[in-house]
């Protein structure tokens, strides 16, 4: 059987996404003129879709496009083509998270891993408070002012001391373990 | 009364904490009952998605599992758990050998997912279920005079629905009608805030808060209403970086719509969480007990 090209592999990684039609993009430019972050990509969606067809795989798991993403999903629902455009940027995450391939100095990848580890370990996690904590650890300077906003936070009663956790959590891990290969690592 | 199974996620545990107490004050005064789901879990925000989409499934389905147990709605508060939550109903009701799959997981957990219930976000509960004209009878401190940004976000509306119109909601709108207040127009309130796109992005993510206080004050906002946790904390913890980076002198609360309701139902601000704001809430003091 012959290998899938990048162009279909993207088209069918989600099952939500139940093969999306990105062979059926006009190139209208709907996508782009909807997008709030456009101007800080380095290709619009537009062309990121049309890159992805011409398999140009390289270019597009180097481009900062997909993980710029905020998943705001103004442009699925503009489309004509019904190409589900965010969650074909979720594709192209979870690919070059599969294959780590992606461009240097995105806190983004490593960020997903290290969050998908602290839900597995305990069944609870929390996106905005773990993102303080990764920035403060990742050392980066401007980005320790997010961790200040945090302390305030805490001093307000408002960001937990101790990480919360389910209860049933073997059964939970039990579960997952079902699903991925990978065992929980606590 | 009606009763649903309700998920807090996790961020109303502590970072949106007021969300949580004014939701559960509100909700008990207009006769909703909300039974907590007894042992949820992270249903994988936005991340999970990029990691990967069986687990993300399965999570969400554990939760769905719960409620069906009690044969009650799900009602989530927060936009990117009710996002998940929907979806997952709605791919694993669609979808048969998915839904055999993940409930071989949920097994482990003596859980089950039929499909046999709804999931809802927090406001169409009070939109829908309860009904703006019980509401309007409820109201005893009318929040007359107070200009509010009714700031809708994403994922209330994207990327469904089955039918109504995604690009011309009102219900917010509507429901602080309801309770007295003067909703302002916002030519923003469908925008993103930019979720956590601070950790891909700050320059990009800073610009796009702006953005959104900006229209809000150009607008006469005394304050912006939410319905989501996530962008409670963006719009309103990232104003003094806004500030800085862009030379702005923003001061704009940004609370609750929940928050907003109950004081409008003569509920005491301290049950609500007002006061551990980072921007003060100042123009809700004369309508405060
Ligand atoms: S909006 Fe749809 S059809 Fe138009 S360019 Fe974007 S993906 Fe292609
Ligand atoms: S979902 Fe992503 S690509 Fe689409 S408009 Fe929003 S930020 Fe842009
Ligand atoms: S969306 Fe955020 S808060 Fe809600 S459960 Fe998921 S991670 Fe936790
Ligand atoms: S507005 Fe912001 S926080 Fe709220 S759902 Fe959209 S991206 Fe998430």
């Amino acid at each position: 059987m012959a290998k899938p090209s990048f162009s279909d592999e993207i088209a069918n990684l989600l099952h939500a996404g139940h093969g999306n039609p990105l062979r059926t993009c006009i190139q209208c430019g709907t996508c782009s003129g909807t997008c709030p972050v456009v101007e800080y990509m380095d290709h619009t969606p537009r062309r990121i879709i049309g890159m992805i067809r011409a398999n140009l795989k390289d270019e597009v798991l180097a481009s900062n496009t997909y993980w710029y993403c905020a998943s705001c999903y103004h442009c699925t629902v503009r489309c004509p083509a019904q190409i589900d455009i965010a969650e074909t940027m979720y594709a192209l995450k979870r690919y070059s998270i599969w294959k780590h391939v992606h461009q240097e100095g995105l806190v983004g990848p490593v960020f997903s891993e290290t969050f998908v580890k602290t839900i597995l370990r305990s069944g609870r996690s929390f996106e905005p408070i773990l993102a303080t904590s990764y920035l403060f650890s990742s050392g980066a300077r401007e980005l320790i002012q997010e961790a200040f906003m945090g302390t305030k936070m805490m001093l307000k009663g408002r960001m937990p001391v101790l990480p919360p956790r389910i209860k049933r959590l073997d059964n939970f891990k039990r579960m997952v373990s079902r699903v991925i290969p990978l065992e929980a690592d606590s | 009364m009606k009763e649903f199974a309700y998920f807090p996620g996790c961020s109303l545990e502590k970072v949106g904490l007021s969300y949580h107490l004014s939701t559960v004050e509100t909700t008990r005064k207009l006769g909703v009952d909300l039974k907590e789901l007894e042992d949820w879990n992270c249903c994988g925000a936005t991340t999970y998605f990029h990691v990967d989409e069986l687990l993300a499934y399965t999570l969400c389905a554990r939760n769905l599992a719960m409620a069906e147990k009690d044969n009650l709605d799900l009602v989530a508060p927060c936009s990117a758990c009710y996002k998940n939550s929907y979806f997952t109903n709605k791919h694993l009701k669609e979808d048969p050998d998915l839904a055999e799959h993940i409930n071989y997981a949920l097994e482990e957990d003596n859980l089950n997912f039929s499909g046999q219930i709804e999931v809802k976000h927090l406001i169409e509960v009070f939109v829908h279920d309860v009904g703006l004209e019980e509401i309007r009878n409820n109201v005893s401190m009318p929040l007359e005079g107070l200009r509010v940004a009714p700031y809708y976000g994403c994922q209330i509306l994207r990327p469904r629905k089955d039918h109504e119109d995604v690009e011309q909601a009102e219900f917010f709108e509507d429901l602080l009608s309801a309770i007295g207040a003067e909703p302002i127009p916002y030519p923003l309130k469908l925008k993103c805030c930019g979720g956590s796109l601070i950790l891909s992005s700050r320059e990009a993510a800073l610009s796009m808060v702006r953005n959104l206080l900006q229209n809000a004050e150009d607008n006469g906002a005394e304050v912006i209403a939410t319905a989501c946790p996530m962008c409670q904390v963006n719009l309103e913890c990232y104003q003094q970086q806004v500030n800085q980076e862009f030379g702005t002198r923003f001061s704009v609360p940004v609370v609750y719509f929940t928050q907003l309701m109950g004081l409008a139902l003569g509920i005491p601000a301290k049950k609500l969480g007002i006061g551990k704001e980072i921007v003060a809430a100042t123009p809700l003091a004369p309508y405060a007990r």
